[in-house]
């Protein structure tokens, strides 16, 4: 009796202790981030890194204006999420209620295989297929495009949208729906006005995750983008994301100079970004428990 | 009992990278030649040269294992600034800033010119434009000629195709066509340019783009895709051993390689080895220019 109430003791401070760890990653990855960031504006003006018009890191004298890689990633993002949210609230909504049992499991175990393909072989796909595919039927003059990247990442984040949005739809109480076919609602009232907004939080969160993975995948988006540092006007142009523009550039830099610290700065930038997207998520996950 | 069994195969399981890690240690401790390990980083352009070079060095020297890794130029020489590789492969020369960084460092670059190359520029097979001038090379990439009709070709946007900015060849393109060797020159890359993290996905997007043009080490060249004569006034060169071993082709340019220091031990035996006769083969047969053999250092 006592051994086992010591038993417990133990594994309950090393659950508590590998929580602690969790928080104390996140806030040194932060400090790590912040210092080496800090270091880039003892240099180089706050107000040019953050409303800069050009990225040339190379040149005499090196501009780092974050602008065109901001406004890469956040098109790159919209338009995925355009694409890929219909489409996978859609599928979550066929799996849950529509599908008969017998394809429901296939259906599942296929949206997990969905989710394992590296994003290497995406974007291999989207070099060798994808893009000039698109360069022929939309007629335009490359296919390293942003919409190239953006239906590359959309079927990244379809795996994510699908199986939690899925969660959220299947575990709206059974009586709701008995209601609502009580009162002489059809199946499609039921899961448009009844099923779908009680199941909203957790679609919410859903959507929420899937931004965080599009916005910080990095190898589809550097091979198949075209990563021109210039500010899209449209999503057919070629453009270069913040984590491209990280990836491509890191190995090059002197560990030190002030090069390495603006990369570090456009980390610290995307860090944030997704911190503040899954924080949304989260609370709209609370919210929905409530 | 079954638990047992699975528990036996668990601890089975969990030896067998023990043993792999022994096995590697255990090597052959009668043998009395060199040992040691070699890490080269840098330039895409070299580093299928590089790789060969290391694999044959490895059949003579079976205890040295030589590592290499691409990334660009630039990766190269920031590595070796930062001690993390013994050799930077780089197809530019190392500029003065990174001399003077390096030197803050404690590191003493020294350079080994191991064999030429031409950049070459190419083009879609099927784009009828056979050679252009420097200076055409110079509008199009700066984005001031923006349709192949303007050069006589079929109607179509041209599409500019660079490495990313860590590469020793963007530098060089950068220098020499963009800038016009011009140290006061403040030109850059048309922002449209696309940036393309290999030298393969410019052949890839060269082979299946009409209107792209872009720019790779002659050692990329294959049947896929079309190289373009390049010239000055009237006399146009295409980028072959020939061409650039004469001078003749204007895009030619030596490839590096820089040790910390004196070179010693197995990475001397390594620097031996490059300008051997069969380490200048390995730089022919990848498609590169082997240096005369006057050319290279003197043995000590």
């Amino acid at each position: 009796m006592h051994l086992k109430r010591i038993k417990e003791f133990i594994i309950e401070s090393l659950i508590r202790l590998s929580g602690f760890f969790i928080i104390g990653f996140v806030i040194l990855i932060f400090l790590f981030l912040l210092k080496d960031s800090l270091s880039l504006f003892r240099e180089y003006p706050l107000k040019d890194f953050f409303f800069g018009k050009s990225w040339l890191p190379i040149s005499e004298p090196p501009r780092f204006g974050i602008i065109p890689l901001v406004m890469g990633s956040l098109y790159v993002t919209f338009v995925a999420i355009l694409i890929c949210v219909p489409t996978g609230i859609a599928a979550a909504m066929f799996i849950a209620e529509v599908a008969p049992s017998y394809l429901k499991t296939i259906l599942k175990s296929l949206v997990e295989i969905l989710a394992s393909i590296p994003s290497v072989v995406l974007g291999f796909i989207g070099i060798v297929w994808l893009g000039p595919l698109l360069k022929d039927v939309l007629g335009i003059s490359t296919g390293m495009c942003g919409f190239t990247g953006s239906l590359l990442l959309a079927f990244m984040a379809l795996p994510t949208i699908i199986s939690i949005s899925e969660d959220a739809i299947v575990s709206v109480p059974r009586s709701y729906k008995e209601a609502a076919f009580g009162l002489g609602a059809t199946r499609w009232q039921t899961l448009w006005r009844i099923v779908l907004p009680s199941a909203s939080s957790g679609i919410i969160a859903a959507i929420m995750l899937g931004i965080g993975r599009v916005i910080g995948e990095t190898m589809v988006v550097m091979m198949v983008t075209g990563n021109s540092p210039i500010i899209p006007h449209s999503i057919l142009q070629p453009l270069r994301t913040l984590t491209a523009t990280v990836a491509g550039e890191m190995g090059e830099t002197v560990s030190g100079s002030e090069h390495y610290f603006a990369l570090f700065a456009v980390g610290l930038v995307l860090f944030i970004i997704t911190f503040i997207i899954n924080f949304i998520a989260d609370w709209s996950l609370q919210r929905g428990k409530r | 009992m079954l638990n047992m069994q699975r528990k036996k195969i668990v601890d089975a399981l969990l030896l067998l990278p023990l043993l792999f890690l022994l096995s590697c240690v255990s090597s052959d401790e009668s043998y009395e030649g060199p040992r040691g390990f070699i890490q080269i980083k840098g330039s895409d352009t070299m580093v299928n040269a590089a790789q060969k070079l290391a694999e044959d060095f490895m059949k003579d020297y079976p205890y040295v294992f030589v590592a290499v890794t691409g990334g660009g130029s630039g990766v190269g020489i920031a590595s070796l600034i930062n001690g993390t590789c013994d050799i930077a492969i780089a197809s530019r020369k190392m500029r003065d800033e990174e001399i003077e960084i390096a030197k803050k460092r404690g590191v003493e670059p020294k350079e080994f010119v191991v064999a030429y190359d031409g950049v070459a520029v190419i083009v879609n097979k099927n784009n009828p434009i056979d050679s252009l001038t420097i200076e055409q090379l110079h509008d199009i990439f700066t984005g001031k000629i923006t349709d192949w009709k303007e050069l006589g070709g079929k109607e179509g946007k041209v599409v500019t195709l660079s490495r990313e900015v860590s590469s020793g060849t963007h530098m060089y393109f950068k220098e020499k066509v963009i800038r016009r060797e011009d140290k006061n020159s403040r030109e850059e890359f048309s922002p449209q340019t696309l940036l393309l993290s290999s030298s393969q996905a410019i052949v890839e997007e060269v082979v299946s783009n009409e209107n792209a043009i872009g720019y790779l080490g002659m050692g990329y060249v294959s049947e896929r895709v079309k190289a373009i004569k390049v010239g000055v006034g009237d006399s146009f060169y295409p980028p072959s051993v020939e061409y650039v071993s004469g001078g003749k082709y204007i895009l030619s340019r030596p490839l590096q390689m820089y040790t910390n220091g004196v070179p010693k031990g197995v990475v001397k035996l390594f620097i031996d080895y490059v300008y051997s006769p069969e380490g200048q083969r390995a730089f022919q047969e990848t498609g590169f220019v082997p240096i005369s053999q006057e050319n290279a250092p003197e043995k000590d």
